[in-house]
């Protein structure tokens, strides 16, 4: 096997918690009665609703579209009756525009005629992964089109997929990379072909040997033509599956601050979106559909499951069996960079990856006290900051004065809260600095 | 009020009763308490020991010591109407310390007195845990070499014989006490420091096995190198402020400590006045010491270069206590001085 790399500074090694679900094959979960689509699934401005009330829609028809600005069209993910076109709850942002869609009850399947993509050119396939509205599924959800087509002024010469999945208990990319795997690859090379390179590494942390094995056997298999394909096994280190930190372990190469990894020469994508890649430009299937992996204590059947994007969080709980008792915390996402949600109203978006249902001794919940200065957030910071100076700068009221300490390098990642033995709120700290200090 | 909000929202209760907070929501299992009480435990076989090398009047002034700094603790914090924290063991740590660093054949009141100048304007006075800029140990020791200088030179215990243990109890300390190793060899000169600790081999082993005169914390290195050592496995402290404490120290006296230059002895000067655990223990304290790693060698040199200053031209015969009291708040200058190297800068150079 090839020597694991990683990237060099900072990082923390959470436990896995990834034992739960990884055996779990990609169950699909039957359609709910009710889907609820928010607008605003990915970075940019949100879509216009195209439908109204009470209108008639089909799988894959289009219900939204933004006309002003950075965006992708919103699909409906099932045949049915538009019932709303009103708000849902957001973890973020209490309340956002939503579309709900009544399923209706004899529903068929659409059926997507597969095209040779190797026939198709640059643009026309760039044109596909923009209709199909595919955005960066790993969690930033920004639109995969606007990262295929990097501005001239920064050429790129290496693609990187994402495999590396460093949260614990999320093994939905681990399972798509087991049953996805082919699909994963051609996607690699369609991207391949619209960047117009020809080297791509795939980085898997080490403790999936399973997908490492699979995925390199499909990546040779699948090299030629003019397209190389390397799965990069890496080592096991949070937060490994950030942007900068995976491009500096795999090519050494640093993006600097407040720049994108084209500036030096990459481009980056979620192994998942690679799939959804591939099902915009061969199938013409837009991406409405999504694995999350449900773990935890929390929950009577943890599961990697297909679900249509809007799916309630509610209709999960039930399809598993239901909460256990002792749920403390509901968790979108993972647990270092996810939400607390507070209702199972909230919908599945785009970029769910996870749902977590943690129980008393999953979670921590002491209560922080003052800084004792010890650094230790200082080794685990990958960025180089200093969050305990943030922290107490943002205590005294001194939160403008935080620029200097590189409040805007911060990804959030929560390293330094992880390793924290005063269990001090440092993310947040750092976010009511970004808040009121000035932008550099 | 910020503070304030931050607590509120991490507590935060949602309709549901379940907890909302921002990420992360996994958190390792280290906490305070759990470090200071690691640090305590790592003191307790020095602590045993020395009952058996100056009876059993160390145990009790320890006690003493470290029941002042709690109530003194618990009392201040209730009088600045902060929340009582005595369970963290920061206080205990406090007091174990003191007690390392006093003569243990010191009336009773003294270390009381000193808890209170520690604990309550050293460390609450200025903010509490974090926000004090000297060490509380130390900073009660040089109160009470300042208040009670007779004392505080003077009421060393000599090593007892065999097992007698309660030798000293009852008897007037005046009656046994004796002078400490750097005393003799800074008052009387080397020959008589010869004549009574004798040389070579012998030495240094009664000296890193902790059988001579001196305080809780300057008798046995052994086992206080090992309690640091374990301290460095666990990945509570770094190598960087002892190594670089303890070097210093042992190259400055092997080039000035002697009769010529570069004839000083160095693993003497390791051994002796308290360096062991001042480097390991004292220095280290995470709220007066610098959190980077440059800054903390530059810190730790200074220390050892200032102690041997001390030493060998200063009015005392031992200089940690006082080095490691000068450079504690030059650390956070150090910090700011020596900031951790950052991911990547801007493109086009740093801001």
């Amino acid at each position: 096997m090839k020597p694991l790399l990683t990237f060099t500074k900072g990082g923390v090694h959470p436990p896995e918690f990834k034992a739960q679900t990884a055996g779990l094959g990609i169950e699909v979960m039957p359609v709910p009665q009710e889907l609820q689509l928010i607008l605003g699934q990915h970075i940019g401005a949100p879509c216009t609703p195209t439908v109204g009330k009470r209108d008639e829609v089909k799988e894959g028809g289009i219900i939204g579209e933004v006309t002003k600005g950075l965006g992708v069209p919103l699909h409906s993910p099932v045949d049915g009756k538009i019932k709303d076109i009103g708000t849902s709850t957001h973890p973020l942002r209490m309340s956002v525009p939503s579309i709900t869609i009544s399923v209706a009850e004899d529903a068929s399947a659409p059926v997507y005629e597969k095209q040779d993509w190797h026939n198709i050119d640059k643009a026309e396939l760039l044109k596909k992964v923009h209709a199909a509205g595919v955005i960066g599924v790993g969690g930033a959800g920004f639109p995969t089109h606007v990262k295929l087509n990097p501005p001239s002024s920064s050429p790129v010469d290496t693609l990187l997929l994402n495999g590396a999945e460093c949260e614990p208990y999320i093994t939905a990319d681990h399972r798509q990379m087991l049953e996805n795997t082919e699909d994963i690859i051609e996607g690699a090379k369609i991207i391949l072909k619209i960047l117009g390179i020809s080297k791509c590494y795939i980085g898997i942390e080490s403790n999936k040997p399973d997908a490492i094995e699979k995925m390199s056997a499909a990546a040779q298999a699948g090299s030629g033509n003019g397209y190389t394909i390397e799965v990069q096994p890496l080592q096991v280190k949070y937060p490994q599956g950030s942007e900068k930190q995976l491009i500096e372990a795999i090519t050494g190469r640093k993006v600097p601050a407040m720049a994108l990894p084209s500036a030096v020469g990459v481009v980056v994508q979620n192994v998942a979106t690679a799939k959804a890649v591939y099902d915009a430009a061969v199938f013409g299937k837009p991406l409405y559909e999504k694995v999350v992996t449900i773990a935890g204590k929390g929950i009577k059947r943890p599961a990697n499951l297909l679900v249509k994007v809007g799916t309630r969080i509610g209709d999960i709980v039930d399809y598993l069996g239901g909460l256990q008792p002792g749920l403390t915390k509901v968790i979108m996402g993972g647990p270092m960079m996810g939400f607390a949600i507070s209702s199972l109203e909230v919908p599945v978006t785009k970029t769910t990856s996870a749902l977590l249902f943690l129980t008393e001794d999953e979670v921590d919940t002491r209560p922080h006290s003052q800084c004792i200065r010890c650094g230790w957030c200082l080794d685990a910071c990958p960025m180089g900051l200093e969050p305990k100076e943030i922290g107490i700068f943002v205590e005294a009221g001194k939160a403008e004065d935080t620029a200097p300490f590189g409040v805007f390098d911060c990804f959030e990642c929560g390293s330094c809260a992880y390793v924290c033995p005063a269990k001090r709120p440092l993310v947040q700290f750092i976010r009511m600095a970004k808040m009121k200090a000035k932008r550099p | 009020m910020i503070k304030q909000q931050a607590s509120e929202d991490q507590t935060a209760v949602a309709g549901n009763m379940w907890k909302v907070s921002i990420s992360p929501h996994l958190k390792s299992s280290e906490s305070v308490e759990k470090i200071m009480w690691t640090v305590v435990a790592c003191l307790l076989p020095p602590l045993i020991l020395s009952v058996f090398v100056f009876g059993i009047q160390t145990l009790f002034i320890t006690a003493v010591s470290v029941i002042s700094c709690v109530v003194v603790e618990a009392l201040s914090q209730k009088a600045l109407k902060r929340p009582v924290t005595i369970k963290d063991g920061s206080a205990v740590l406090t007091g174990m310390l003191m007690a390392f660093v006093i003569p243990p054949g010191v009336s009773p009141l003294l270390p009381i007195l000193a808890a209170v100048f520690a604990i309550y304007i050293g460390k609450h006075l200025l903010g509490g845990i974090g926000y004090n800029f000297f060490n509380p140990a130390l900073l009660g020791r040089a109160f009470l070499l300042a208040s009670f200088p007779v004392a505080m030179t003077s009421a060393w215990l000599p090593p007892v014989d065999g097992m007698a243990i309660f030798s000293y109890l009852g008897t007037s300390i005046d009656a046994v006490s004796t002078a400490t190793p750097l005393a003799v060899m800074k008052e009387q000169g080397m020959a008589a420091f010869t004549q009574m600790f004798g040389s070579g081999a012998s030495l240094y082993g009664s000296f890193f096995m902790g059988f001579r005169p001196g305080c809780i914390g300057e008798t046995s290195s052994f086992l206080l190198v090992l309690g640091g050592i374990y301290l460095i496995y666990r990945g509570y402290i770094t190598w960087h402020i002892p190594v670089s404490v303890l070097g210093s120290i042992a190259v400055l006296s092997w080039i000035f400590a002697g009769e010529n230059y570069f004839s000083g002895d160095p693993l003497l000067a390791i051994l002796s006045g308290g360096a062991i655990l001042g480097a390991f223990y004292m220095a280290t304290d995470y709220v007066t010491s610098p959190a980077n790693k440059t800054s903390k060698i530059i810190f730790g040199i200074s220390i050892g270069a200032i102690t041997v200053l001390i030493r060998l031209k200063g009015g005392y015969p031992e200089g940690i206590c006082y080095a490691i009291l000068l450079m504690n708040p030059i650390s956070t200058v150090l910090d700011g001085w020596f900031k951790p190297k950052r991911f990547a800068p801007p493109a086009g150079g740093a801001k």
